[in-house]
């Protein structure tokens, strides 16, 4: 379980993805093909501004494990400033959240396994 | 290639099969699907069996061979083949019979979905891991939350709303009455849909679809085999599968599934018709929003305007359209990987009058069968 977390840490902690400099797409999580250009795309390392706005979410009341403690919690469709979408925890309250809303990515604790085992932590979005 | 008919189907009960191991269900159907169609067993060239996660399920893998044992065709070596595409998997597997027949590699092959759910606590949480897993599931959007913000997105562009997606929950209940094998068998009321608790804002627990234990099979034959077993062979006249980013916040437009628009706009081009020739339907209601989305992307309805076919009850039993005369997976129940082997069961006892309280009246059906979010869907179009 830990090497498949870590190998990932750069990317959940920091936003990083991808962008194509033949087509100028972003993507997010992190692509080696672009998928308009494949074969003739120039994907490179990006780190995200960490700014978008909301598009959609829900108050999820029956979810993920690792999200039980804070139950409800609200995951939405984030849409960042650079064009790339992404689908991630909203730390807010339930009534606040407006769809165009402006958002900001936070480092934050996601979960932990059992008592013992390692704590995951994530990027959250907060409103701005 | 060749005309590939169904020359038999078989059906497990669907829901909580508390005393049947994965096994006792598969068992169930093919014996109905072998007796159905009259043969003794030894006519079956091949084996393909859609299952999502048998391993995560009840821990067993290579089960398409265990399958092919406990059917009695050990002896007979036939080549068994699993395929999984998440809930599409049964789908899948229908396609990869249907070609193995109608490119004449085969001339009697069996095609099975089947899986076995309730022998562990955490269903949903593998049945999700048909979304990206890494990067939905762990930031907190298991299926219902996907599906959740993609209701939302539809409600706030076109004005869909909750009691829409409730009519289709009360159409598919009242639709699962009049089928013996199906979980629910009770009609619920618009009020019991609209006050039952959210699982994920918008949807509430009358929206999401129950995930079951249940097997279906269906044998396929080309014309000519098919004559000599069956007066009434349903034919497949299209049967196509489309991809698409594996994550929503991948796609192009989360209102829209392109593998479903892909696939069906091919699936009409080889069967030949058009949309509005499509007598009935089972579509994958795994969530409510699904079927509404699904009226548009199948080219029943405009991009927007699939609820006024639930508002005007155009899909319901005796509508112009009827679509999950089944019950659908809301109210048959969600077996998974046998979802799209059991919409092909419903379709041909449909189109072979076979269909008892429930039967419609029509020449052609379709079945959408979607795995996960959309990143797998498979059109299949049937006729007389």
């Amino acid at each position: 379980m830990l090497p498949k977390f870590w190998r990932k840490i750069r990317s959940r902690y920091n936003l990083i993805g991808s962008h194509c400099e033949n087509c100028g797409s972003y993507f997010y999580p992190p692509r080696n093909i672009c998928p308009k250009c494949r074969r003739k795309g120039k994907v490179r390392e990006v780190q995200f501004s960490g700014y978008g706005k909301v598009l959609s979410w829900s108050v999820v009341h029956d979810g993920v494990e690792n999200f039980w403690l804070s139950k409800p919690y609200i995951v939405a469709l984030i849409e960042l400033d650079e064009g790339a979408k992404i689908v991630a925890p909203l730390d807010c309250n339930p009534d606040e959240v407006r769809e165009g809303m402006r958002v900001k990515a936070v480092f934050r604790k996601f979960g932990e396994d059992g008592e013992d085992g390692i704590i995951y932590y994530g990027t959250k979005f907060v409103p701005v | 290639m060749r005309r590939v008919a169904i020359i038999g189907v078989g059906c497990s009960k669907f829901g909580e099969l508390w005393d049947m191991g994965f096994r006792d269900i598969v068992i169930s159907a093919g014996i109905e699907a072998l007796e159905d169609a009259g043969l003794e067993g030894r006519e079956i060239e091949a084996v393909y069996a859609g299952n999502m996660s048998a391993g995560r399920y009840i821990g067993q893998e290579h089960i398409a061979s265990l399958i092919a044992d406990y059917s009695g065709l050990a002896e007979l070596h036939v080549p068994c083949v699993r395929v999984e595409a998440g809930d599409a998997s049964g789908g899948v597997a229908l396609r990869q019979a249907y070609m193995a027949v109608a490119s004449g590699m085969h001339d009697v092959v069996i095609a099975a979905g089947a899986e076995k759910v309730t022998d562990v606590p955490n269903a949903m949480e593998i049945l999700s891991s048909s979304a990206d897993v890494e990067w939905e599931v762990f930031n907190g959007a298991n299926l219902p939350a996907l599906y959740a913000m993609i209701a939302r997105m539809h409600m706030k562009r076109f004005g869909t709303k909750e009691e829409d997606l409730a009519m289709v929950s009360v159409k598919n209940h009242k639709n699962a009455t009049l089928n013996p094998k199906a979980m629910f068998r009770r009609e619920i009321s618009l009020e019991t849909a609209l006050n039952s608790p959210y699982v994920a804002e918008p949807l509430k627990l009358f929206d999401c679809a129950p995930i079951c234990d249940g097997a279906s099979v269906v044998i396929l034959a080309s014309e000519e085999v098919a004559r000599r077993y069956t007066d009434t062979p349903i034919y497949i006249k299209a049967c196509t599968q489309a991809s698409d980013y594996m994550a929503l916040h991948s796609r192009r437009d989360v209102t829209t599934m392109d593998a479903v628009v892909f696939a069906s706009r091919e699936a009409y081009r080889i069967a030949k018709i058009e949309p509005k020739d499509v007598d009935f339907a089972e579509v994958h209601d795994s969530f409510t929003i699904a079927e509404i989305i699904a009226y548009e992307d199948l080219g029943f309805a405009k991009k927007g305007e699939g609820a006024k076919l639930i508002r005007e009850g155009v899909t319901a039993l005796d509508g112009d359209l009827p679509v999950n005369t089944s019950g659908g997976l809301k109210a048959f129940g969600h077996a998974v990987g046998a979802t799209g082997i059991r919409q092909a069961v419903e379709i041909a006892l449909q189109l072979r009058g076979d269909a008892g309280k429930r039967q419609v009246d029509g020449e052609i059906g379709l079945s959408l069968n979607i795995g996960g979010t959309g990143a797998t869907a498979v059109v299949t179009i049937f006729s007389r």
